[in-house]
C-alpha cells in the first residue's frame, strides 16, 4: 500500500485567549522584531500513513483530528498530505 | 453508605485524599485501575486530580480512552452520579460527558494556592449539602485550568443552571463567565477545578470542601426519605 506523509495543524481557535502565542509575541517585541502584530502557538504533527490513496490518507487523517488529535471545543485543525 | 468508585489513570496524584475525603464522609470508597472495566457496583463515580498521561497532547485527552472510560460512560448515561476534579474534569470534557473545555490559564503560571469560590446551585449529587450563594475557600493547583466555550453557549449553560461553582473576588485563571465547575443538563454528571477534598478538615485549613462528599451520602438519604410517602395510611414506595 502507498505510504503518506500526513501533516496536521492544530491551532488553538481564533476567539480565543492563547497566552502561549501572547508570551512568544512579548519575548519577540523585547528582543526588537516590533514588526510582529501577533504569534498563535499550537501543534504540529507528522504522521507516516498507509493507505490506498491520497484521499484515503486525508479521511482517514481528518477522522483521527476529530477523534483525538483535535479537541473541537477550543482549537481548529488543518491536514495536508503527500506522498512519502 | 454509598460505594464510591475513584479511579485511578497513570498520572493521577489525588486519588488518596479523595478516597479518604468520600472515607470521612462516611461512604465506601476505593480505587478502580484504569484498565479494569468494572467499577464494581459503584453508586458514584469520582475521577480525581492529577496529570493522566503526563497532560500529553491535550490534558484528558488520552486518559478519556482507557479501558474503565466505557464503563463509566455507561454509568453517567444511567443516571448515576459521576464527579471529576481538576484532571478528572478535564477528562470529563474531553470525552463530551460535560459540556466546554479546559485551557492554559490566562496568566500562563500553573497556579497552586486557596480561592473563594460560590456554590450557585445545590441541585446535584456534589453540591446539595451546601447552602446556595455560600462562598467557600477551595485550593486550586492547575495548569489548564480557564474552562472555556463561546459566549451563546455560555448564556444557554447559565440560563440551564448549569454552572454550580464561580470563583469569587478574584478569577484566576480567566475562564468564561468566572466558572470553576458545572454539570451537564441531566444534571448528574459534575466537574469541578479547585479541589474540595484538599481541604475538607481544620487540620487542612478549614472543612469548606467536606459538604462535596457529604452530599453524596446526604443524596442518598434524601432519595430514601423522598421515596417513600404516606398514602391513605400506608406507606408506599413511589
Amino acid at each position: 500500500m502507498p505510504a503518506f506523509r500526513v501533516e496536521v495543524r492544530v491551532m488553538p481557535r481564533a476567539a480565543l485567549l492563547d497566552p502561549q502565542g501572547q508570551a512568544v509575541t512579548h519575548a519577540l517585541h523585547a528582543l526588537g522584531f516590533a514588526e510582529v502584530g501577533t504569534a498563535r502557538m499550537g501543534k504540529h504533527l507528522v504522521l507516516d500513513v498507509e493507505a490506498a490513496s491520497r484521499d484515503a490518507a486525508l479521511t482517514r487523517a481528518r477522522a483521527m483530528c476529530e477523534r483525538l488529535l483535535a479537541n473541537p471545543v477550543t482549537e481548529d485543525f488543518s491536514v495536508a498530505v503527500e506522498p512519502a | 453508605m454509598r460505594r464510591v468508585a475513584v479511579v485511578v489513570f497513570p498520572g493521577s496524584n489525588c486519588e488518596a485524599e479523595t478516597v479518604a475525603a468520600a472515607q470521612d464522609a462516611g461512604s465506601d470508597a476505593y480505587y478502580v485501575w484504569h484498565r479494569d472495566r468494572d467499577l464494581r457496583q459503584a453508586d458514584i463515580v469520582i475521577l480525581p486530580g492529577g496529570f493522566s498521561y503526563g497532560d500529553y497532547l491535550r490534558s484528558g485527552a488520552i486518559a478519556r480512552f482507557s479501558p474503565v472510560m466505557a464503563a463509566v460512560v455507561a454509568h453517567a448515561q444511567a443516571g448515576g452520579p459521576l464527579l471529576g476534579i481538576c484532571n478528572g474534569f478535564q477528562i470529563l470534557c474531553e470525552a463530551g460527558l460535560l459540556p466546554g473545555g479546559l485551557m492554559r490559564n490566562a496568566g500562563r503560571k500553573f497556579l497552586s494556592r486557596p480561592v473563594r469560590i460560590r456554590i450557585e446551585r445545590t441541585d446535584t449529587p456534589f453540591s446539595a449539602a451546601y447552602t446556595a450563594g455560600e462562598e467557600i475557600i477551595a485550593p486550586i493547583a492547575s495548569g489548564d485550568g480557564r474552562f472555556v466555550m463561546d459566549e451563546p453557549a455560555a448564556i444557554e449553560l447559565e440560563a440551564n443552571g448549569q454552572v454550580i461553582w464561580r470563583y469569587v473576588g478574584e478569577n484566576p485563571n480567566g475562564s468564561t463567565h468566572d466558572i470553576a465547575g458545572v454539570c451537564n443538563a441531566a444534571r448528574n454528571v459534575v466537574g469541578i477545578m479547585p479541589h474540595p477534598e484538599r481541604r475538607n478538615a481544620p487540620v487542612l485549613g478549614g472543612p469548606d470542601g467536606a459538604r462535596v462528599f457529604l452530599s453524596m451520602e446526604a443524596g442518598d438519604a434524601t432519595q430514601h426519605a423522598g421515596d417513600l410517602r404516606a398514602v391513605g395510611g400506608h406507606h408506599s414506595r413511589v
